[in-house]
């Protein structure tokens, strides 16, 4: 370790490895299967310290190369172990201006903690985990420090408020730019909102880190749908906008197209969630929209991502008796979250591996009574390198249910893309960019997160929308393309 | 927040906002609608555009009370305020000049038929309009589908108006007639839709349907509307509202409409229930309508 680097911690690399990775409090699982109450609790400050103690300080931290923001991992964690929580949250915004949801729903195994030098001994750095206590201690204090850059005169458009258009808008205005963003919706976030449900995500925590933009200077207007509303020409040639990221999101779920799919009672994941989480449904009468009543009900939920997992998790909190996933492979290819699979199966949902629906089953008055299903092996890699799931023959039964919630993946949003000429597209229908810089096939238009790569996480799109700053700092400073 | 610049009943139950709204205004064409929401605590729902000015920034929505938004929605006046307006959504309709067009509205579908009646009009066909309501009340827009009609049929269900019976009456007698139609467009209640389809299926004439499934986001997230084409799953926000009629899955749409119904009617039960006491506690006060909206919530 170099002297300008000298380490606070008292103690010595071989006794950090001795101290326990330190345990997140949580909502007893019996209890918060009935509400949707955040289920991680948080660290307290001592739990915070104890567990930065354990960071190894590396040289060359390979943490901060695998985080697709490049947080400085290393350098917060030293200032947790001396108590500057208020720094450390400094050091994570200057790479990321979402630590509190990043801290929440990054998945760290396959990122920073996965990398984790402990982790070739013990568990590695709870690094999520301590990013979400300085964020949120930073809130608890109401210390922000707003920066406020020299302005630059320049104008940029967001479109669309999820965890890219976010970042996005949050690197422009620290580096002078005026940004606004343009958000279908009523409520600004994205899939922050929509998708991703309050006892994984408080959408107070959302609604505190867009606050934060706002003080920043970000300016918001909801209820725009770009390409309907207003489209990309006009905003640059009409409303004076020298920039525009898209960044519109996952599009129109994906269904198996089987027998049956359009039963009453089979829900796409991306509605299910909508009515939960934006719609509030699961508060009706006093909120209007309504939902399928889940009381005492078998409910399934096809697929295995994080989608999935949230949607079968609210269905439990729902009151459904009996709470399925049901995923065509085994759990080493399951792509949700490791600690949201840990948590599902402490709140009681019953993972059907290996299996798929081949049809849904009607009452004769078109409602949903069960699936038929299938059970599966796995074959050889397929073109994900996945082991391609084979179904077994012989192996069919009958899974009585009355709500499936489909969670399989989602297809392109054409919007965007057919009301702005000159913007290509690849064969999916997704918006082709420069996985550097994010640049499109038209001047001035940038794009990333699910509107180019298709669904991912929440960490990659912001990523991408970080990238997209700075290349569109570039260009706005130095207008070549 | 959007501004109600003047509320008028064109019927019972059936109530014209003009709403100013300045960048749907510019870009509202015929076949596409708004969807909003009311209050914070509202459903967000899909509404016709009947007509827009872009000069003055206004669009003009025509609601008809069936369930709880829209019966709230319908209480609203003049500079009261809507919460949310996002639009315009949908895919535009197809106007060209097709030669003859028989442009069909059942009921408030009329508000919908009307600008897509005027668009062809325009671009150089022959329009035939047949409107259709239950009895004379209920029909709406007479003088505005005339005037961008070369004949227009109106039929009412008990004959109260004009001539009794229903708009497929009207379609099969000028199809008997031998008059030569080479596109119908037919907005209305899902049934008349379907009849109109099966009508003309048989003769081969291309027909168009604006489609009205259950809706939440409206701008291609949730695939809420998803509606039956030709045995497979499309959506009506982005892929639709118009189809091709003969394709159309009628039943399945009927069905997916009817998945709510439970709910929508304990939503509606309790409204009333809210809106007499609330009357009986303060029949003297008067309560603006936004204060009975937020009064009402609790």
């Amino acid at each position: 370790m170099s002297p300008a680097t000298k380490s606070n911690n008292p103690l010595l690399p071989k006794e950090r490895i001795k101290v326990p990775r330190q345990l997140m409090p949580e909502q007893p699982a019996q209890e918060r299967a009935h509400n949707f109450e955040e289920v991680n609790l948080g660290y307290s400050s001592e739990l915070a310290q104890q567990e930065a103690l354990r960071c190894l300080e590396c040289a060359k931290p390979t943490c901060t190369d695998y985080c697709p923001v490049g947080i400085d991992v290393k350098a917060f964690v030293q200032k947790i172990v001396i108590g500057d929580f208020l720094g450390a949250a400094a050091k994570i915004r200057e790479a990321n201006v979402l630590p509190a949801i990043t801290g929440r729903v990054c998945p760290q195994e396959d990122q920073c903690e996965g990398k984790c030098l402990l982790s070739k001994k013990v568990k590695p750095l709870g690094i999520g985990y301590l990013e979400r206590f300085v964020a949120d201690y930073e809130q608890r204090m109401g210390t922000h420090i707003v920066p406020h850059a020299t302005p630059t005169g320049k104008k940029v458009a967001v479109v669309g408020s999820g965890p890219s258009g976010l970042t996005v808008a949050g690197d422009l205005i620290q580096k002078g730019h005026q940004v606004r963003v343009f958000e279908a919706l009523h409520e600004i976030g994205g899939v922050l909102v929509y998708g991703i449900p309050e006892f994984r995500l408080p959408k107070q925590i959302v609604r505190e880190q867009i606050d934060y933009m706002r003080q920043m200077g970000v300016e918001f207007e909801t209820d725009v749908v770009v390409g309907r509303t207003v489209t990309i020409d006009e905003l640059l040639e009409e409303e004076g906008y020298d920039a525009v990221y898209i960044g519109t999101g996952a599009g129109l779920p994906q269904f198996m197209n089987i027998r049956g799919e359009h039963l009453n009672g089979v829900y796409s994941a991306n509605e299910f969630l909508t009515r939960i989480n934006l719609m509030k449904a699961y508060k009706f009468p006093v909120y209007d929209e309504p939902m399928l009543d889940l009381h005492g009900k078998h409910v399934a939920v096809i697929g295995g991502g994080n989608t999935a997992l949230d949607a079968i998790r609210s269905a439990l909190r729902l009151g459904a008796e009996k709470a399925y996933v049901i995923y065509r492979r085994s759990d080493a290819e399951m792509p949700a979250r490791a600690e949201e699979v840990h948590h599902a199966r402490q709140e009681g949902i019953d993972f059907q591996m290996l299996t798929a629906p081949v049809e849904f089953l009607s009452d004769g008055k078109g409602w949903l009574t069960g699936a038929r299903c299938v059970r599966m092996e796995l074959g050889e890699p397929d073109a994900s390198g996945r082991r391609r799931p084979v179904p077994k023959e012989g192996s069919e039964f009958e899974l009585p249910l009355s709500v499936a919630v489909i969670a399989i993946g989602t297809s392109a949003n054409p919007i965007v893309q057919s009301t702005t000429p000159g913007l290509d597209t690849n064969k999916r229908g997704y918006i082709q960019a420069s996985e550097e810089t994010q640049r499109t096939t038209r001047k001035g238009v940038f794009a990333g997160g699910d509107i180019v790569t298709g669904a991912a996480t929440v960490i990659l799109a912001m990523g991408a929308g970080r990238r997209a700053a700075n290349s569109i700092h570039e260009y706005l400073t130095t207008a070549a393309w | 927040m959007f501004k109600i610049v003047h509320a008028q009943f064109l019927a019972p139950g059936i109530k014209r906002f003009v709403i100013e709204a300045p960048r749907i205004a510019r870009k509202q064409k015929p076949g596409q609608f708004v969807i909003l929401r009311i209050y914070e605590e509202g459903e967000r729902i899909p509404v016709t555009i009947e007509n827009s000015d872009p000069e003055k920034g206004t669009i003009n929505i025509v609601v008809q009370a069936a369930g709880k938004t829209t019966t709230l929605l319908n209480s609203l006046e003049t500079g009261d305020l809507i919460l949310d307006v996002v639009g315009p959504l949908g895919k535009p309709s197809e106007i060209k000049n097709y030669g003859t067009a028989v442009v069909v509205g059942g009921g408030v579908g009329t508000a919908m038929a009307y600008p897509t009646a005027a668009a062809l009009k325009r671009a150089g066909n022959r329009v035939l309009s047949i409107v259709g309501a239950r009895n004379k009340e209920l029909v709406i827009l007479e003088s505005e589908m005339r005037a961008v009609s070369d004949a227009l049929l109106i039929t009412t269900d008990d004959g109260s108006y004009a001539d009794k019976g229903f708009v497929t009456d009207k379609l099969r007698q000028l199809i008997q007639n031998g008059t030569r139609i080479d596109l119908v467009v037919a907005v209305g209640p899902i049934v008349m839709m379907k009849a109109v389809s099966e009508l003309t299926r048989k003769e081969n004439i291309h027909t168009v349907v604006s489609l009205n499934p259950i809706m939440i986001d409206g701008t291609g997230m949730c695939g809420g509307c998803r509606v039956m084409i030709d045995g497979k799953s499309e959506f009506a926000c982005v892929d639709g509202p118009e189809f091709d009629g003969h394709k159309v899955n009628f039943d399945v749409l009927v069905q997916r409409n009817a998945m709510y119904r439970t709910a929508e009617q304990q939503s509606m039960e309790e409204y009333k229930h809210s809106r007499e006491s609330e009357h009986a506690c303060v029949a003297t006060s008067s309560s603006t309508t936004s204060s009975s909206l937020r009064g009402e919530k609790r």
